[in-house]
C-alpha cells in the first residue's frame, strides 16, 4: 500500500490554489483545443509549452496534462454536434453519437460521452497508479540491449497495429528518425547531415513539426472540404444528466470491456484511434441491440469513448515508467519534461517523486474537473463552432506561428512549420501515419544512444538482442510485430479472415 | 469562397475536375523520399558507418536509417506503380485546389510579413486581409477584429508571461518600448 500512502502525498501537492486554478485553465484551453479543427491535443500543447517554462514542473505539467484531457473530451462535442470528428479518436463517436443528435437527444449523447470518457480515464488512471510503480522497478534492472528492445517494439507495433501499407509506417518512421539525427551528435560530436548549414546545426524540434504537421497540415485539409458547420443544438441541463446517469450502469459490462480494450491499446502504442474502432466493434457484437447500432444507440457511444479515454491516458504509463511515450501528445509531454530538466524513465519514480505522484494524483482531479467543465460549458463550446471558417483560420495560423516561435525565439524555426504543415497535408492525404513520425523524432536520440551502447557491448554482435530471456522476448515480439502484415496475409491463406467491418472508416493515424 | 458550403452543387459546371490522383503523388513523393534516404546513406557512409576505434562510428546508426528509407520508398512506388494495389481516389480536384491555395499563399505571405514587421503587425494585416479577402466580411469590422486580436496577443506574451515575440526587420512597433 505504498502506492496509496505516496498518492496521498501527491494530492498535497497538487491540492494548493493555484494548481486548481491552473487545472481549470487547462481543461478550458483543452476543451477549446479539442473543439477547433487544427488544434489537437497534441500540437495544442506544443504551442502552449513555451509558457510554462517559467513555472515549477509541477505546476507545469498539471496544465499540461490538464489541456490533454480537455481535448479529449473536447473531440467529444465535435463529434456529436457536428458530425466532425475534432480528432482521430473521435470517429467512431460520430457513428451513434450524430444519429443521437438528429432525433433530439443530443444531451443524452454528451452526457453520456463524457460520463464514459470520464470512467474511461479514471479506470486507466486507477492502473497507472499500481502499476506503474511496479514497471518503473521492474525497469530499473534495464540494461541498454533492453532499452532498445523496447524501444524497437514501440516503433514495430505500429507496423503490426497500424492501418494502411507497412512501407508508408516505415518511411514515416525512418524520416523522423532521419531528422533527430540532423545536427550534432551526442556521442561523438560530430556535425551529421548539416551540409555546411550552420542554422541546420539545431537539428529540427520536435515542438516545430508538432505544430506543421498537426496544425497547419490540419487547416489545409479542412480548407479543401470548404467547410460550413451545420451543427445541432445542445441543452444540457441537470434532469437530462441525471436521467442518462441512471442509465448508464445497465451498460456496466460494456464499459468494463471497453476500459480493458483502451488500456491494452494505450499501453501498447497503438493509440486511441484503434482502440475507440475496436471497442465499437466488441460492443456491437455482445450487445442485444447490435443490429440498431449506427441508429443512434446510447451504447455506440459509451464504447469508443470510454476506449479512446482510457487510452489516452493509459499512454502515459510508458511514458513515465519507461521514458518511452504511447502517442504524440504523450511524446510532447515528454519533450516538456526534458525541457524542465527532469529525465523520463524508470529512476524518476525514485529521484522526482514529488513530481510523479503530483502528476498522478492530478490526473484523478483533472478528469474530475473537466468532466464538470464539459457538462456545464457544452453550449459555450458549440458556439464557438459557429464562429465563421474565415475568422478561424487565420487566428489558428497566427497562433501556430506564435508557438512556433516561441520554442527558440527564431524566426526560421515559422518557415520550418510551413514546411511541415504542407508535409503534413501531403502525408494525411496519401495515408501517411504521422504518429510514428513524431515519436522517431522525440526518441531518435535516445534510441540511438542505446542502440550504440548496446553494439559497443557486445562489440557489434546482434546476438546481443537475445542475451537473456527478457530482452529475448520483446524483441522476438517486436519482430512479430514487424512481420505481422507478411504473416496476416500468409494466415489468411490457410483460413478466411473475418472481414473488418469498420476498415474503411477508421482513419490513419 | 471560405464558407462554401461542403457538398455545393457545382454551379453548371458539372462535377469537379479530378488534376491529379493519389497514386501518381505517390510516386512522386516516394521519389523524393527515396532521394531523402539516398542523401541520409551517403553523409552516413561519410561519417563513418563502419566500426571506429572507440565503438559504432556516428554514421552507424543513420546508415541503416536511410537503408530503410530508401527500401520501403521503393516498395511504395512498387505498390503506386502496380494496378491491383495503386489507389486511384483523388488527390485534389479543380475545386479543392483554389481553396487549399486560398489559406496557403497567404499563409506564406504571412510569414514572408512576420519577418519584416514582426509578428503583432503581421497577424493584425493578416486576419483583416483574410476577413475582407475571403470572409467578405465589411472592412471596418476586419480591420477592428484583427487590432484587437493582435493587442489581445500583445498583452498576452509582452505584459503577462514575459515572452517576447518577434519585431521584425523593420520594427514597426518600436515606439511602444518593448
Amino acid at each position: 500500500m505504498e502506492e496509496l500512502s505516496s498518492l496521498m502525498q501527491g494530492f498535497a501537492v497538487v491540492l494548493t490554489p493555484m494548481n486548481i486554478g491552473l487545472m481549470f485553465i487547462g481543461i478550458i484551453l483543452g476543451v477549446l483545443i479539442g473543439v477547433l479543427p487544427g488544434l489537437g491535443g497534441a500540437n495544442g500543447v506544443a504551442i502552449l509549452l513555451p509558457l510554462t517554462f517559467t513555472m515549477s514542473p509541477t505546476s507545469a505539467i498539471v496544465m499540461l496534462s490538464c489541456i490533454y484531457w480537455g481535448a479529449l473530451f473536447g473531440g467529444a462535442i465535435t463529434s456529436i454536434l457536428f458530425n466532425i470528428p475534432g480528432e482521430p479518436w473521435s470517429v467512431a463517436t460520430t457513428f451513434d453519437g450524430y444519429p443521437m443528435a438528429q432525433k433530439g437527444k443530443a444531451g443524452q449523447a454528451l452526457t453520456a460521452a463524457f460520463t464514459s470518457s470520464f470512467v474511461g480515464a479514471f479506470v486507466a488512471v486507477l492502473m497507472i497508479t499500481f502499476l506503474a510503480p511496479l514497471v518503473a522497478k521492474f525497469a530499473l534492472r534495464f540494461g541498454a540491449p533492453e532499452f532498445f528492445a523496447v524501444y524497437l517494439l514501440t516503433f514495430c507495433s505500429f507496423v503490426g497495429m497500424g492501418k494502411g501499407s507497412p512501407f508508408k509506417i516505415l518511411i514515416a518512421m525512418a524520416l523522423g528518425f532521419a531528422m533527430a539525427a540532423v545536427g550534432m551528435d551526442t556521442v561523438t560530436g560530430q556535425l551529421r547531415m548539416t551540409f555546411g548549414q550552420t542554422e541546420l546545426m539545431r537539428g529540427f524540434d520536435f515542438l516545430i513539426a508538432v505544430i506543421g504537421l498537426f496544425g497547419i497540415g490540419e487547416i489545409l485539409l479542412s480548407m479543401e472540404e470548404g467547410l460550413e458547420f451545420q451543427g445541432k443544438a445542445a441543452r444540457i441541463n441537470p434532469k437530462v444528466v441525471w436521467e442518462t446517469w441512471k442509465e448508464l450502469p445497465k451498460y456496466w459490462s460494456t464499459s468494463i470491456r471497453s476500459s480493458l480494450v483502451g488500456i491494452w491499446m494505450g499501453i501498447t502504442p497503438g493509440g486511441a484511434t484503434p482502440a475507440s474502432f475496436m471497442s465499437y466493434g466488441l460492443a456491437k457484437k455482445f450487445s442485444k441491440n447490435g443490429s440498431k447500432f449506427g441508429t443512434g444507440e446510447l451504447e455506440g457511444v459509451i464504447a469508443p469513448e470510454t476506449a479512446a479515454h482510457a487510452a489516452g491516458t493509459s499512454a502515459l504509463l510508458p511514458m513515465l515508467a519507461l521514458g518511452i511515450p504511447g502517442s504524440p501528445t504523450a511524446a510532447v509531454l515528454l519533450g516538456g519534461l526534458l525541457i524542465w530538466g527532469l529525465q523520463p524513465g524508470p529512476l524518476l519514480f525514485v529521484e522526482q517523486k514529488d513530481f510523479v505522484w503530483g502528476l498522478i494524483a492530478s490526473m484523478y482531479l483533472g478528469n474530475l474537473v473537466g468532466l464538470i467543465v464539459v457538462l456545464t460549458t457544452v453550449p459555450l463550446f458549440a458556439s464557438i463552432l459557429r464562429i465563421p471558417f474565415s475568422i478561424i483560420a487565420p487566428v489558428i495560423v497566427v497562433i501556430c506561428a506564435i508557438g512556433a516561435y516561441t520554442v527558440h525565439n527564431a524566426m526560421l524555426d515559422i518557415w520550418y512549420m510551413l514546411g511541415f504543415g504542407i508535409m503534413g497535408y501531403v502525408f494525411k492525404k496519401l495515408d501517411y501515419p504521422l504518429a510514428p513520425l513524431v515519436l522517431a523524432l522525440v526518441l531518435g536520440d535516445k534510441a540511438e544512444d542505446s542502440f550504440r551502447q548496446a553494439m559497443l557491448v557486445s562489440q557489434g554482435e546482434v546476438s546481443i538482442m537475445w542475451a537473456n530471456p527478457l530482452v529475448g522476448s520483446i524483441t522476438t515480439l517486436a519482430l512479430l510485430m514487424l512481420f505481422w502484415p507478411l504473416i496476416s496475409k500468409a494466415l489468411s491463406m490457410l483460413r478466411p479472415p473475418k472481414v473488418d467491418e469498420f476498415a474503411a472508416q477508421r482513419p490513419v493515424d | 469562397m471560405a464558407d462554401a458550403p461542403a457538398h455545393a452543387p457545382a454551379r453548371g459546371k458539372g462535377e469537379p475536375r479530378v488534376l491529379v490522383r493519389n497514386f501518381t503523388v505517390d510516386t512522386v513523393v516516394a521519389a523524393i523520399l527515396f532521394a531523402v534516404g539516398a542523401v541520409v546513406v551517403f553523409e552516413a557512409r561519410r561519417l563513418g558507418s563502419g566500426w571506429s576505434s572507440d565503438g559504432p562510428g556516428a554514421g552507424y546508426f543513420p546508415f541503416y536509417i536511410g537503408l530503410i528509407l530508401c527500401i520501403s520508398a521503393l516498395g511504395v512506388i512498387w505498390q503506386s506503380r502496380s494496378k491491383k494495389t495503386r489507389d486511384e481516389d483523388a488527390f485534389v480536384d479543380s475545386e479543392q485546389l483554389p481553396r487549399v491555395l486560398s489559406v496557403l499563399l497567404p499563409a506564406a505571405v504571412y510569414v514572408l510579413a512576420i519577418w519584416l514587421l514582426g509578428l503583432y503587425v503581421a497577424s493584425a494585416v493578416y486576419i483583416a486581409l483574410f476577413m475582407i479577402i475571403l470572409g467578405k466580411y465589411p472592412a471596418l469590422k476586419s480591420v477592428l477584429l484583427g487590432v484587437i486580436l493582435s493587442a489581445v496577443f500583445f498583452m498576452m506574451f509582452e505584459v503577462w508571461f514575459k515572452v517576447p515575440l518577434y519585431k521584425g526587420l523593420l520594427e514597426p512597433l518600436r515606439f511602444l518600448g518593448y
